[in-house]
């Protein structure tokens, strides 16, 4: 049982008269990286805002180590080790990447402890080291989802929620960002990772689910997914 | 008097008026900057800043005087107590209303305004109070013009809160999650940050500050009134505009402009000092006119 990260029971979320989640069940096991594939509109991103409570379930349940997260304060979730990377990155534009960075430890009382993580990023990341003195909106797209992710590692997450973090880059760049993905799973991340890039997603997960407007689709080992014909035809076709 | 010692009179009067509109213009730009409020009670809150430090003053001078020491005292205790007025406010007027349309807080923000006003013209029947002081009229002699201690005093004052707010602004985490909640409030709470908290605590320092200004304008003018508020509220509220609305610095120049102008505006030859505010006023809006997000403003300024 402890090895359950995440649990999702018959979670429903609606958007006023949208249903956007119509009963999804999901697991996510230590040291896992477990995807959620899906077309535009799906509801992965809903999945996620709905684990993060920035949007509120209005039935099932959220389960993060055993505990029900269902009605907890997004701040709160974020001080529990649950982080949640959103689509589209979200930095903050007008804000330099230090300080960005320095935000993503908000809930961190100790200064030196956040120079540590900060100089963790900055290893992993030498580019935002060189940048740091310069306002996030300057980066490029690639730039700017390294430091989405450097901001989600400043608070050591247990869970990482990656939203779309291939999205509207350059294939170069998502081969870096998937050695990130590995790494920081290799380092001890549980992540749960959604995409529409499916080829990236399934060379990564251990697990995987297929979310279809609103429910699973399918589900199964990574290696499963990868060799469905319908999941072939789907998603990897081209 | 030479044209120098106009001149620097001038410049004496203009930083004084200009240093209370900073410091009120402050708070109504960090509020709109993160809750998007052009919050019309904020003049009002200038004067409960009066007020408060007019019985602070009178509960502390029988121990600490109504010098300095005293007006200090007042002071700071206003800024506190004000500080929490302006959450307090937020909490029970505009927290609840910030899914509403934009149109139904603003006039949420009106009725704070007549609320706050009408409770102490009622509370003080209307009448100016004398906000006395033992500051006399010491001060320096510059050619013939006569720069007292207390001015000296008060503008420095001014720029002491100015620094330290910058630096609270810039260097804290509290400041940091202010300038972010601005830019991406969900992005702050998937960051592990209590929105709702900063926004109570933006209302406070906002608040302080115009507690501080409506002070510093008790002691300069020797008495303070229930509608002092609104003038400068107008006043206050175009200054935030002429920097960029949203712009804390800007908030600070925006009021040293206006201020200055004012100034200026009181030595127009042949037409007389009554036709400053339409000098001043008819210069910010050709400066709009060329500059519509104002002097430091990023992004365009939506339609009210
Ligand atoms: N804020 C919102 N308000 C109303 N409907 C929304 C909102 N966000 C998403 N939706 C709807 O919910 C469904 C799922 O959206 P989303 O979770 O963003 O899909 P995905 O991330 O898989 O592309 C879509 O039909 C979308 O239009
Ligand atoms: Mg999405």
């Amino acid at each position: 049982m402890s090895d359950i990260v995440l649990a999702l029971k018959d979670v429903e979320t609606y958007y006023g008269k949208i249903h956007a989640l119509r009963g999804i069940n999901i697991e996510v096991k230590k040291g896992q990286i477990v995807t959620l594939l899906g077309s535009n509109g799906a509801g992965k991103s809903t999945t996620l805002k709905t684990i993060s409570n920035l949007v509120q379930a209005s039935s099932g349940t959220v389960e993060f180590f055993g505990k029900d997260i269902t009605n907890v304060q997004p701040y709160d979730i974020v001080e529990m080790g649950l982080i949640h990377v959103p689509e589209g990155r979200r930095i903050f534009r007008d804000l330099t990447v230090e300080e960005n960075l320095e935000l993503g430890s908000y809930t961190l009382k100790d200064d030196k402890e956040r120079k540590n993580r900060m100089d963790h990023v900055f290893e992993m990341f030498p580019i935002l080291e060189e940048r740091k003195k310069q306002d996030g909106g300057t980066l490029s797209g690639g730039e700017q989802q390294m430091l989405a992710i450097g901001r989600a590692m400043m608070v050591k997450p247990k869970l990482l929620l990656l939203d779309e973090p291939s999205m509207g880059l350059a294939p170069i760049i998502v081969q870096d960002i998937m050695k990130i993905i590995r790494r920081l799973n290799s380092e001890g991340t549980t992540i749960l990772l959604v995409e529409q890039n499916a080829k990236m997603a399934l060379k990564l997960a251990h697990y995987g689910y297929v979310l279809e407007t609103g429910s699973i689709a399918m589900e199964g080992d990574g290696s499963q997914l990868r060799e469905d014909e319908t999941i072939i035809k789907a998603y990897l076709g081209s | 008097m030479s044209t120098f010692d106009i001149i620097l009179q001038q410049l004496i009067n203009g930083l004084l008026i200009g240093s209370f509109y900073s410091l009120v213009a402050l708070g109504y730009s960090m509020v709109y900057g993160i809750i998007m409020l052009l919050n019309f009670a904020h003049g009002d809150i200038y004067m409960a800043g009066a007020f408060v430090a007019f019985v602070m003053l009178a509960v502390v001078s029988p121990v600490l005087g109504a010098g300095w020491l005293g007006i200090v005292a007042a002071m700071i205790a206003s800024m506190f107590l004000v500080g929490l007025l302006g959450v307090f406010i937020q909490r029970v007027a505009y927290r609840p209303m910030l899914g509403a349309p934009r149109l139904s807080i603003l006039i949420t923000a009106i009725g704070v305004s007549l609320v706050l006003y009408n409770s102490v013209m009622a509370i003080t029947d209307g009448e100016f109070q004398a906000f006395t002081t033992d500051l006399g009229f010491a001060g320096v002699d510059v050619g013939s013009v006569h720069i007292t201690y207390t001015q000296i005093i008060l503008v420095v004052a001014t720029a002491i809160l100015m620094i330290s707010l910058n630096w609270f602004i810039s260097k804290t985490m509290y400041g940091k999650a202010m300038r972010a909640i601005a830019l991406d409030k969900d992005a702050c709470r998937l960051m592990g940050i209590n929105v709702n908290k900063i926004i109570a605590l933006t209302f406070f320092v906002g608040s302080s500050l115009a507690a501080a200004a409506g002070t510093m304008a008790g002691v300069y003018y020797g008495s303070i009134h229930f509608f002092m508020g609104f003038v400068i509220g107008l006043k206050a509220f175009t200054a935030a505009v002429i920097g960029g609305i949203g712009s804390i610095p800007g908030a600070m120049i925006g009021g040293l402009v206006l201020g200055l102008l004012e100034a200026a505006g009181t030595q127009l030859p042949f037409i007389g000092s009554e036709w400053k505010d339409v000098f001043a006023f008819g210069l910010l809006i050709l400066l709009l006119v060329f500059r519509p997000t104002g002097i430091l403003g990023k992004t365009e300024i939506e339609r009210m």
